[in-house]
C-alpha cells in the first residue's frame, strides 16, 4: 500500500501512546488510512486540527518527527476471482509468495444489508456430525460460534465442518492464530484438494495484535464479493474472536475510554454485531455463513466476550470430552442452533424435532441418575436404563467422529429408544411412534 | 421552536459517531441537523451544547467525514410522521420506510418517506362545521387494513378550535387538506391526514389513566394463567441468551388479543426480524381471520444498523403506539431488547466522557427507563372511548445476572416480571419462565381479580394461588429427594413432587412450534387447570416410590396428547377417557 504523488507530508507528532499517535493536520477524513513512519495507521479521532491515528503495528520506535502521509481513503481490498486459493495478511497483502491480486478496490467494513432485502435462511448445511445435524442443525446465512476452552480441538472440528459443508468458497479469518494452527489449516485444506476454494486472511501470534482488527472486515469483504457478485455460498471461519475483542480493548484503553464489564469497551456488542451480522442469505441465492471460535477462560460464559457474542449469534456450540466413551462430543445441553427450527422436520424428516427433544430429555434424565449415583443413592430400573441409553447415544450420535446422514441419525435414535424405553417413557406424538418405532 | 432562518454550522471534531459542530446561531437540545458530506446528507441529533459547540450523535457511519463539513439545523426534534399507512409498514429506527430504499445494502443518507403520498384513502367525516374541538379529537376516519384510522386534530394544537369545514366523504391522499379549523385568534388552520410529533415526548391527549383492570389474553398459559398481563399493563422478560426470549416475544406478537401490534426490533438479530417479515403476511389472526401483517408495524433497527438510531427506535415505536391509542385501539408494544437501547445510551455517554454510573451506564438510566415505561397504560379518551398500550420489553442481562443496572431499573417500573430461567431452558422446559421467581402485580389488584372472576371463573384466582403453592411445595420436595435419596423420604414427597410435575408439564410447558398447543384460549386454560387440580386433589395409592414415577409419566404423556389435540375434538375426548382410566387405576376408593 502506498500513497499517490503530491501528498502533503507531516513531520510533527505531538502525542505518542503504545497504539496511537496524534498530530496537527487538516483536511483529513474520519477512518482514513495513513502511513506513519512506514507503518499503516487509521484515523480514529479528530478534534479541530488534532488528528489521532491508531497505528496497527504498534508505535515502538516511532520518533516525534516521523513522516506521516494520509491516503485520503479508508482501508480497502482488491477483489476478483484471483483471490481464491491465496493467503493474505491482515492488510490484504499476499503472504504466500504469489503476486498481488488485481481487481476492483472495495472499502472494507461496508454498509449493512437492508433487513427487508434479506431472505429467510432455509438451506440445511449438513456436516455429518450428529451432534450438529441432529441436535443443532446449521443453516446457510447463520452465524454460530464454538465456545471452547483453549485446549479443545475446535480448530480440527471447524476444519472438518468446513470441508464437509459443500460451500463454494471457504474464507478463513485467523486472528492470533498460532503458526502451528495456521499450518494445520493449510495442510488440511491442501490434502483435501480444496485449496482452490479457500481464501485466508491470517494474523498470527507473531504479528502485532492491533492488526487483527482488520481481519474480519477483510474476510467479510471478500465474502460479500463472492456471495453478492458471484451468487456463491460462502462459509467464513473466524478464529479466535476472543483475541479480536482483546485487541479492541487495547485500543479503547489507549484512547482513555471508560471500560465497561470485564475491561471491555462499552461498544463491544455493536462492534461484534457489525461483524456477525454480515452473515446473510441474499435474495439472489448467494449466502454468507459464519462459524467462529470464541475461546473461554475456564469455561466461563458470563465473561463479556462470550456473553455479548451469545446475544448476537444464532446459537453456540460446545465441545466436551465424554469420559464414559473417551471421545469428544458436541454437548447437547449447552449447544443450541437457533435457526434449526427453519429446517428440521421441513428439510429433514418430519419426526426430527420430536426425536431430537426426546433424546435430549432422556439424556438429561441420565445426567440426573449419574448425580444420584455419585451421591451414593440406589438407582431405579429407569435410572439404570437411562445410563445405558446415554452411553450409546453419546457413542453412536454425539461423538464428533460420527459421519452419517440425517435420516440414519433419526433411525439410530429410534433404535436406541426402543432398546431402552417404553413408548410412554419416550413421550413422542403418537403418529410418529406408530410410523417409526422399530417393529421387532 | 419555529425559527425563520436556519442555524448552520461546521464540523469541528469527530469521535466515532459523535460529531462536534461549531454553530453560528441558536440550537436546541435534541434538535435534528443534517451534516453534508460529498453528495449525501447525514442526519444527526444534538445531545449536548457547550458554548457555540453542539455535540451531535450521527445516525449513520461517520467514515470520511472531515472538519469543515457544512451542517444545517432543522429547528425541530426527531419526530414521527403519523397518518394512515403506518400499519403493515417496516421502518428503521428513524421511521424511514425500509421497502422504499433501493438496493440490497443500506445506503448512507438515503432517507425514505414514512407514508405513501399517492395512495387514496376512503375518508368519512366524523366532525361537522361548528364543532368545538381540541388536540386528538376525531375529525374523520379512513379504513386502514379494515382497522378504523381516525384523523385527529394534530396533537401539537393547543387550546380549543372551531371546525370551519370538513371535506365530504370521498377519496383523498394523505397530504390533502381534509378540514379547516378556526383558532381563538381567528386564524384558519388547514388539517391534513398527516401530523408530526417529537418522539421523546409523551402524547397526553386523554382524559385519565386508571389502573389497568382487564386481562390481555396471550394464549401463553404460563402468562395468562399464572402471571397475567393486563390491557395497558407493563411487563418485562429478562433472560440469558438461549433461554427463549425471542421465541416468547414472537408468540406474544402473533397471539395476543390486541387490535394493533408494534414490534420494535431494537439492536437484535436481523434474521429474527426476517422471520416476522416472512411469517406475518402468511399467518392469520385467529380472531379476525385477517393476515397478522395487517395489524402489525415493525420498527427494525437491528444490531448492525447505526447505534444512535437504535436509541430512537423505541421512542418511534412508542409514539406510533400512542397515536393509535388516541384512536381508541388496543395496542401491544413489544421491544426486543431494551438492553440494547441502554447500551446505545452507554456508548454515547462514554464518547462524551461523562462520569459513568454502575457498569459504565449513564447515571440517569433508571429515570430514562421509568419514564419510558410510564408512557404505556389504559386510558379513557376525552370522547369517552378507551384505548390502551400494553408494553412488554425484553432485557438481556449481561452474563444472565439479574443484578445489573438495566434489569434492576426495569424491575422498579414494570408490574409483571417474567424471569426466564437458564435451568428450565437447559432441560428444554419451554417457555422457560420460572413459575416461582416470576410475578404479576396485577394479580393483586382487586379490580383485576374482579374481572377475572367475571370473565374466567368464580374461583379462578384461588385456583391460581393454589397452583403456585403446589409448584413451590413440589420444588421443595424435589430438593429433599435429591438430598436424602429416593428411598430416604416418605412416599408422600414423591407424590407432592409428581403432582407439581403434572402442573409444570401440562400448564407451564407449551410447544411454541405446534399449531394447536402454541395458542391456548382462556376457556381451554380453565378446563386444563380444573383437570390438573382434580388430579392434585385425588388420593392415590402406591406400594413403593418406584411405582410413582412410571405412573405419573404415563399420566403426563396422556395429558400432553390432550394438549396437542383440538379442544373437545374426538381425539381430545379419547385421550381424556384414557386419562380417567389411568386415574381410576390408583385412586383410593372412599
Amino acid at each position: 500500500m502506498s500513497g499517490t504523488a503530491f501528498q502533503k507530508i507531516y513531520t510533527h507528532i505531538t502525542h505518542i501512546t503504545k497504539a496511537t499517535c496524534t498530530l496537527k493536520a487538516t483536511g483529513v477524513g474520519n477512518e482514513e488510512l495513513a502511513l506513519v513512519h512506514g507503518r499503516l495507521a487509521q484515523v480514529v479521532k479528530i478534534m479541530g486540527d488534532q488528528v489521532t491515528l491508531q497505528v496497527f503495528a504498534g508505535t515502538e520506535g516511532i520518533p516525534s518527527n516521523a513522516e506521516v502521509v494520509f491516503f485520503n481513503r479508508p482501508p480497502a481490498l482488491k477483489v476478483s476471482e484471483d483471490l481464491a486459493g491465496r493467503f493474505f495478511n491482515a492488510y490484504g497483502d499476499p503472504i504466500d509468495g504469489g503476486p498481488a491480486v488485481e481487481g476492483e478496490e472495495r472499502e472494507i467494513g461496508g454498509p449493512s444489508v437492508n433487513p427487508v432485502r434479506r431472505r429467510q435462511p432455509s438451506e440445511l448445511i449438513a456436516t455429518g456430525i450428529a451432534g450438529i445435524d441432529l441436535n443443532n442443525s446449521l443453516v446457510t446465512g447463520q452465524k454460530i460460534p464454538f465456545f471452547a476452552d483453549p485446549d479443545q480441538p475446535f480448530n480440527q472440528v471447524m476444519a472438518m465442518v468446513a470441508l464437509r459443508a459443500k460451500a463454494d468458497k471457504i474464507i478463513l479469518g485467523g486472528m492470533g492464530l498460532t503458526n502451528d494452527d495456521y499450518l494445520y489449516y493449510k495442510n488440511v485444506f491442501e490434502n483435501a484438494g480444496a485449496l482452490d476454494r479457500i481464501i485466508s486472511f491470517v494474523n498470527t501470534t507473531e504479528d502485532p495484535p492491533v492488526e487483527r482488527l482488520l481481519v474480519p472486515d477483510m474476510a467479510l469483504t471478500a465474502a460479500e464479493y463472492f456471495a453478492v457478485d458471484k451468487n456463491e455460498k460462502v462459509l467464513v471461519l473466524l478464529t479466535d474472536m476472543t483475541l479480536y475483542a482483546d485487541a479492541l480493548s487495547i485500543v479503547s484503553n489507549r484512547m482513555d475510554q471508560i471500560p465497561s464489564k470485564d475491561s471491555m469497551p462499552g461498544s463491544l456488542y455493536s462492534d461484534l454485531a457489525k461483524i456477525y451480522e454480515k452473515a446473510v442469505q441474499f435474495p439472489s441465492g448467494g449466502s454468507i455463513t459464519i462459524i467462529a471460535v470464541t475461546t473461554l477462560s475456564g469455561g466461563d460464559i458470563t465473561h463479556a466476550i462470550p456473553d455479548n457474542t451469545g446475544y448476537i449469534t444464532e446459537g453456540q456450540l460446545f465441545l466436551r470430552r465424554d469420559t464414559d466413551i473417551g471421545k469428544v462430543i458436541v454437548d447437547p445441553f449447552r449447544s443450541l442452533s437457533r435457526l434449526k427450527q427453519l429446517v428440521i422436520g421441513k428439510k429433514t424428516r418430519e419426526d426430527h424435532p420430536q426425536v431430537m427433544n426426546a433424546a435430549v430429555r432422556l439424556y438429561a434424565d441420565a445426567a440426573n441418575a449419574k448425580t444420584k449415583l455419585e451421591n451414593g443413592f440406589d438407582l431405579t430400573d429407569y435410572d439404570q436404563r437411562t445410563l445405558k441409553f446415554a452411553k450409546e447415544y453419546s457413542d453412536k450420535l454425539l461423538a464428533i467422529d460420527v459421519n452419517i446422514d440425517t435420516e440414519r441419525m433419526l433411525d439410530t435414535a429410534w433404535e436406541l429408544f426402543a432398546r431402552h424405553f417404553s413408548q410412554a417413557e419416550v413421550g413422542i406424538k403418537k403418529e410418529f411412534v406408530d410410523k417409526y418405532w422399530p417393529k421387532n | 421552536m419555529k425559527t425563520t432562518a436556519k442555524t448552520t454550522g461546521k464540523v469541528s471534531g469527530i469521535v466515532a459517531n459523535l460529531v462536534i459542530v461549531e454553530v453560528d446561531g441558536p440550537v436546541a437540545q435534541n434538535e435534528i441537523c443534517y451534516i453534508r458530506h460529498d453528495d449525501v446528507r447525514l442526519m444527526a441529533e444534538v445531545i449536548k451544547v457547550v458554548g457555540n459547540k453542539a455535540y451531535t450523535q450521527v445516525f449513520e457511519s461517520t467514515r470520511g467525514l472531515r472538519p469543515g463539513n457544512a451542517v444545517e439545523f432543522e429547528g425541530h426534534m426527531l419526530q414521527a410522521t403519523l397518518g394512515p399507512g403506518i400499519l403493515s409498514s417496516i421502518y428503521d429506527g428513524l421511521m424511514h420506510d425500509l421497502h422504499e430504499m433501493t438496493g440490497v445494502f443500506l445506503k448512507r443518507g438515503e432517507y425514505t418517506r414514512a407514508l405513501d403520498p399517492d395512495k387514496l384513502w376512503d375518508f368519512t367525516p366524523l366532525a361537522k362545521p361548528g364543532d368545538t374541538v381540541e388536540a386528538a379529537d376525531w375529525l374523520g376516519e379512513v379504513m386502514e387494513n379494515s382497522i378504523p384510522h381516525r384523523i385527529m386534530v394534530p396533537f401539537v394544537f393547543e387550546g380549543k378550535y372551531t371546525v370551519k369545514s370538513v371535506v365530504p366523504a370521498g377519496q383523498y391522499k394523505v397530504n390533502d387538506t381534509i378540514a379547516v379549523l378556526t383558532g381563538k385568534d381567528g386564524k384558519e388552520y388547514p388539517v391534513t391526514m398527516v401530523q408530526y410529533w417529537p418522539v421523546k415526548k409523551a402524547i397526553k391527549a386523554y382524559r385519565d389513566k386508571p389502573r389497568p383492570f382487564k386481562l390481555l389474553q396471550t394464549g401463553v398459559r404460563t402468562i395468562d394463567t399464572l402471571n397475567p398481563i393486563t390491557e395497558g399493563g407493563t411487563g418485562f422478560i429478562p433472560g440469558p441468551f438461549g433461554s427463549g426470549k425471542t421465541v416468547l416475544q414472537h408468540a406474544l406478537s402473533k397471539q395476543a388479543e390486541a387490535d394493533i401490534v408494534i414490534v420494535a426490533a431494537c439492536g437484535e438479530r436481523a434474521n429474527e426480524v426476517v422471520e416476522l417479515f416472512v411469517e406475518f403476511p402468511e399467518l392469520e389472526d385467529p380472531r379476525t381471520g385477517r393476515k397478522l401483517m395487517e395489524r402489525t408495524t415493525i420498527i427494525a433497527n437491528t444490531s448492525n444498523m447505526p447505534v444512535a438510531a437504535r436509541e430512537a427506535s423505541v421512542y418511534t415505536a412508542m409514539t406510533i403506539a400512542e397515536y393509535y391509542r388516541s384512536m381508541g385501539h388496543k395496542i401491544l408494544l413489544l421491544a426486543d431488547s431494551t438492553s440494547r437501547w441502554a447500551q446505545a445510551l452507554r456508548e454515547m455517554s462514554n464518547r462524551m466522557e461523562e462520569l459513568p454510573g454502575p457498569d459504565a451506564f449513564p447515571m440517569d438510566l433508571p429515570a430514562i427507563i421509568s419514564n419510558f415505561y410510564s408512557r404505556a397504560g389504559f386510558v379513557y379518551l376525552k370522547n369517552g372511548h378507551t384505548g390502551s398500550i400494553t408494553f412488554i420489553g425484553t432485557v438481556s442481562p449481561a452474563g444472565g445476572n439479574l443484578k445489573e443496572p438495566v434489569t434492576e431499573s426495569t424491575k422498579k417500573v414494570a408490574r409483571a416480571f417474567y424471569a426466564l430461567s437458564q435451568q428450565r431452558a437447559d432441560s428444554k422446559r419451554y417457555p422457560a419462565i420460572d413459575p416461582i421467581d416470576s410475578y404479576s402485580k396485577y394479580l393483586e389488584y382487586p379490580e383485576v381479580q374482579e374481572t377475572l372472576k367475571k370473565t374466567v371463573a368464580d374461583n379462578w384466582v384461588d385456583n391460581v394461588m393454589q397452583m403456585k403453592n403446589i409448584l413451590i411445595r413440589g420444588k421443595e420436595a424435589a430438593e429433599q429427594i435429591n438430598i436424602l435419596g429416593d428411598d430416604g423420604v416418605p412416599l408422600d414427597y414423591h407424590l407432592t413432587y409428581w403432582k407439581s410435575e403434572v402442573i409444570d408439564s401440562i400448564i407451564l410447558q407449551q410447544d411454541a412450534f405446534d399449531n394447536i398447543d402454541s395458542n391456548t384460549p382462556m376457556d381451554r386454560q380453565r378446563y386444563m387447570v380444573d383437570k390438573v387440580l382434580e388430579i392434585y386433589n385425588t388420593d392415590f395409592e402406591f406400594d413403593s416410590f418406584e411405582e410413582v414415577n412410571p405412573y405419573f409419566k404415563r399420566m403426563i404423556n396422556t395429558l400432553k396428547q390432550m394438549n396437542y389435540s383440538g379442544f373437545m375434538s374426538e381425539e381430545f375426548k379419547r385421550f381424556e377417557e384414557e386419562l380417567q382410566n389411568i386415574i381410576a387405576e390408583r385412586k383410593v376408593q372412599s
